[in-house]
């Protein structure tokens, strides 16, 4: 490296925390006040936190549209709905929890904790981290307003041709789910650019690979997941828009388009998405079960080896899905194979957290419950995913309730009850407050019963034979009783998914107040008060083991973890950047304030989209070209932020 | 600059990270790992690309080819013009490297210049052709691929404009100057996935004949 001139150098300042340096930092970091502030913010806690509240709305969307579609099942020959709305209402819940819920809530989580468990102060990139939480938003506002315009998505979240060309679904309701998930794709693109980059240059001196909580092993496994696989889905929506609106022969039949092609691409990146939504729930549970069994994680490095070899092996898998087309017997073979191997890795998982278990001394408190009955979830979604894997099965099973049923046990058993278990452990350190635990727990029963009551029995029913995506059925098929459990069941979920609800807002505004680690818990985000001030951290943590707070207690590692002396990082809104294996320091970057150009990006790009829906071209290019010079205002290179020559402001 | 190692030594007292580069500087800023993740989705993306063009035609074979095959008339020249924007462009930022303000922004504008002309000539070659988007899946594999990489192409273009624009305006100097390297970054990556794209839709189809 050349020789820098001095002016663009700093040695930062070691020194201890004070009441000055809170105060000095403090009002370094504070924010702008007012709408601006709101609609400006880059605090990655805010973020995070809106991120959490607007996917739980999606997943609330979602649950009330499930619970439409259960009542019109409870019983044979209903006639609540009509073919064409239970259509839409099956697609519309399937897209909203598939997309607007189960990615995007990890996303919340992992935004919210990733600097502060990495020991730094935000994100690599601040302001594209409000920006993809807008885009997420819009995204989301961009495919529910196909309700208003009275052209819902009608062809399930799969969204096959030729069933979803024009010639079958003229309106403009395919159109809304294809530009909306373009739009989604750019936000989980640059999401994950921002995790895996955070992750590799961001952690805390000392805090080697190794050192690293699982949790953020499994958000950066899959933002790279991600970032190969989120191209193939926006293609296909992609060329399928074409299809729709220029008469392009991708996926028709004729003149040489194939609907296969369509499978291949969507499957290419919507099976691995099965691993994105699940792999940083798994690191969730990983992190939590320790601090409840009072020892470490059993097998780290096997479960970190585990999550990336999933990830990995989950690209090789996406024609399991399409056992049934027609593909050639070797084919079949090959990935019906390969799907059978992943199983692998997830025992490893289940063997760590068993053990880990096995050998702690647990307390019994709701996260607990949620992450222990999330292994159990775990293991019959497993189970019966063995059963689709194998060829001769799925040609029975295929497109039957059974499907539907490992699908919830995957979906809502690894996804939903990681989440919760997150929501509990850190709900403290997110507003300051406890959680009713008495009201926690009796919450957590509703759920799990409700849960299993719903989707235990859909085995039957598909073993029986009931296909899925059938709005009603004939009496005498015997299929009344488990579909009538099943809407039962469906109920008490929801009735203790509401208890979750009421928990929150108990705890929010009368919870009682919590400590700075209520949970005894060992990794960094519990060594700063709760919630965590606007800076994080008043000094940079300097990391020594793997679990920096239980030190004393497990005499590991190679030194003492320093929390309350470090470098300061004071002069401007600074944070250290470390190299990407030792994490060893770097450079000190400077980190973006307060913007309006992220909003203003997404609004001008949402328009560009709804004017491409509407086919308005003139429309559509104003607002490109307004998107772009967004872009160019919000890069512009700024002294303050130390990209200019010449400026030294420290 | 003292040596520190992730072993923290037990007394805190002397620990010193020494004086460390601050803020972008060419000690390679997030910036540039920001862009290096994009390039990376952005080649997924473009190979998902050529996978469907592959898909279509390993299934239908010579037939779905069109009489006339794209030939290199235009894509030559093409081509030329896309690896001496490269050149330029590199020789730009050099320039900055040494200092030398003018040569950067001569340079990133050079390379901009030629990244339009290719576009001027590959709309030329679209022109020319006797099939539209929506004759056959050909003609849509045949637009949309070489359309995806024109777009980039002109995302490059307004990139290296901006930059030679700030570059102009002395905003950076031989320490300062990240955001260079990183459109410089993306651009030879344009270069580069013309290469996959140039091999795939004008030479291949020659090897079926
Ligand atoms: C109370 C909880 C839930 C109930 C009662 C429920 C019920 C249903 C029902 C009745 C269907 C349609 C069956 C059909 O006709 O094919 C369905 C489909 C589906 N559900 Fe759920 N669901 C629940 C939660 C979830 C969650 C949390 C997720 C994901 C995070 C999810 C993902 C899906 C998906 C992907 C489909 C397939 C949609 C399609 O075929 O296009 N569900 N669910
Ligand atoms: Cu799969």
């Amino acid at each position: 490296m050349p020789q820098l001139p001095a002016q663009y150098t700093q040695e930062p300042e070691i020194g201890p925390i004070t009441q000055e340096l809170r105060a000095s930092l403090a009002k370094t970091w504070e924010g702008e006040t007012g709408l601006r502030g709101w609609l400006g913010t880059v605090d990655h806690k805010i973020l995070g936190i809106r991120y959490i509240i607007t996917a739980f709305v999606f997943l609330i969307l979602g649950g009330l549209e499930a619970l439409v579609m259960r009542i019109q099942l409870a019983g044979p020959e209903q006639t609540l709905l009509t073919p064409e709305q239970y259509n839409e209402l099956f697609s519309m819940h399937g897209i909203t929890m598939i997309f607007l819920y189960a990615l995007p809530i990890l996303s919340g989580f992992s935004i919210f904790l990733f600097p502060l468990l990495l020991g730094t102060r935000d994100m690599a990139f601040p302001r594209l981290n409000a920006f993809s939480y807008w885009v997420f938003l819009f995204s989301g506002l961009f495919i529910y307003a196909s309700f208003l315009a009275g052209a819902v998505p009608n062809a399930g979240w799969f969204n096959y041709p030729p069933y979803s060309l024009k010639q079958y679904n003229p309106g403009m309701n395919i159109d809304f789910y294809a530009l909306g998930m373009i739009l989604l794709g750019i936000s989980t693109t640059t999401g994950s650019i921002n995790f895996l980059i955070t992750f590799l240059r961001l952690r805390a001196p000392g805090m080697s690979l190794n050192r690293t909580p699982v949790m953020l092993w499994g958000t950066t496994t899959i933002s790279v997941g991600n970032l190969l696989a989120v191209p193939a889905v926006s293609l296909a929506f992609f060329l399928l828009w074409l299809d729709r609106q220029y008469g392009t022969h991708f996926y028709g039949v004729e003149e040489g388009g194939k609907p296969l092609l369509w499978q291949h691409l969507f499957w290419l990146y919507a099976h691995p998405w099965v691993y994105i939504i699940v792999l940083p729930a798994m690191g969730m549970v990983s992190d939590i079960l320790p601090v409840f069994c009072r020892r470490p994680l059993v097998g780290y490095s096997l479960v970190v080896l585990a999550t990336v070899t999933t990830m990995i092996l989950g690209f090789g898998v996406w024609v399991h899905h399409m056992f049934a087309t027609g593909i050639p017997f070797l084919s079949l073979s090959y990935f019906s194979g390969a799907s059978f191997i992943i199983t692998i890795p997830s025992a490893v998982s289940v063997f760590a957290w068993v053990a880990t278990i096995w050998v702690g001394r647990p307390v019994i408190k709701t996260p607990f419950l949620y992450s222990a009955s999330f292994i159990v979830m775990f293991v019959i979604a497993g189970v019966s995913g063995v059963m689709t894997a194998s060829v001769p099965a799925d040609l029975q099973l295929h497109d039957t309730y059974f499907v539907l049923a490992h699908l919830h046990y995957t979906i809502v058993g690894i996804n939903l009850f990681g989440v919760l278990a997150g929501l509990y452990f850190w709900f403290p350190k997110m507003t300051g407050r406890m959680m009713n635990e008495r009201l926690g727990v009796i919450a957590f029963w509703f759920v799990f019963f409700g849960f299993n009551l719903t989707f235990l029995p859909m085995h039957w029913t598909g073993l029986m034979g009931m296909p899925r995506r059938i709005y009603t059925y004939p009496a005498g098929t015997g299929w009344d009783l488990t579909n009538m459990l099943t809407t039962v069941g469906s109920f008490v979920m929801a009735f203790g998914i509401l208890l979750v609800l009421i928990n929150v807002m108990q705890g929010r505004w009368f919870g009682k107040r919590a400590g700075p680690n209520p949970w005894d818990a060992p990794t960094l985000e519990w060594s700063m008060p709760s919630p965590p001030p606007v800076y994080n951290f008043a000094v940079q943590p300097m990391v020594a083991s793997r679990h920096p707070l239980w030190e004393d207690r497990l005499g590991e590692g190679t030194g003492r973890t320093a929390l309350d002396r470090g470098p300061m990082l004071d002069k401007g809104k600074q944070q250290l950047i470390t190299s990407m294996f030792d994490s060893e320091p770097l450079l000190v970057s400077k980190v973006a304030s307060d913007s309006l150009w992220p909003f203003f990006a997404t609004l001008t790009m949402t328009g560009f989209f709804a004017a491409l829906l509407f086919h308005w071209p003139y429309a559509a290019g104003v607002l490109g070209v307004l998107t772009l010079l967004c872009g160019f205002f919000w890069n512009w290179p700024h002294a303050q932020l130390e990209q200019v020559a010449g400026s030294q402001n420290a | 600059m003292p040596e520190t190692t992730h072993e923290i030594p037990d007394e805190q007292r002397d620990i010193s990270f020494g004086r460390l580069p601050l803020g972008s500087t060419d000690a390679r800023g997030n910036g540039w790992f920001g862009m290096a993740a994009l390039v990376v989705t952005e080649a997924c993306l473009f190979a998902y690309l050529l996978f469907s063009y592959y898909y279509m035609a390993f299934h239908f074979g010579r037939d779905w080819l069109p009489d006339e095959l794209p030939g290199f008339k235009f894509s030559v020249p093409m081509t030329a013009l896309l690896f001496t924007s490269s050149a330029v462009v590199w020789i730009g930022e050099r320039g900055i490297q040494k200092g030398r303000n003018w040569i950067c922004v001569a340079g990133l504008s050079g390379g901009a210049l030629l990244g339009i002309a290719f576009v001027a000539l590959e709309a030329v070659e679209w022109a020319d052709k006797d099939f539209t988007l929506s004759t056959d899946s050909y003609a849509s594999l045949y637009f949309t691929v070489t359309g995806f990489h024109m777009a980039h192409v002109v995302g490059g273009v307004l990139m290296l404009l901006t930059m030679a624009l700030w570059a102009a305006l002395g905003k950076f100097d031989a320490h300062r100057r990240d955001p260079i390297s990183i459109a410089a970054f993306y651009w030879h990556f344009v270069d580069a996935v013309w290469i996959a794209v140039f091999t795939t839709i004008y030479v291949t189809p020659h090897l079926f004949n």
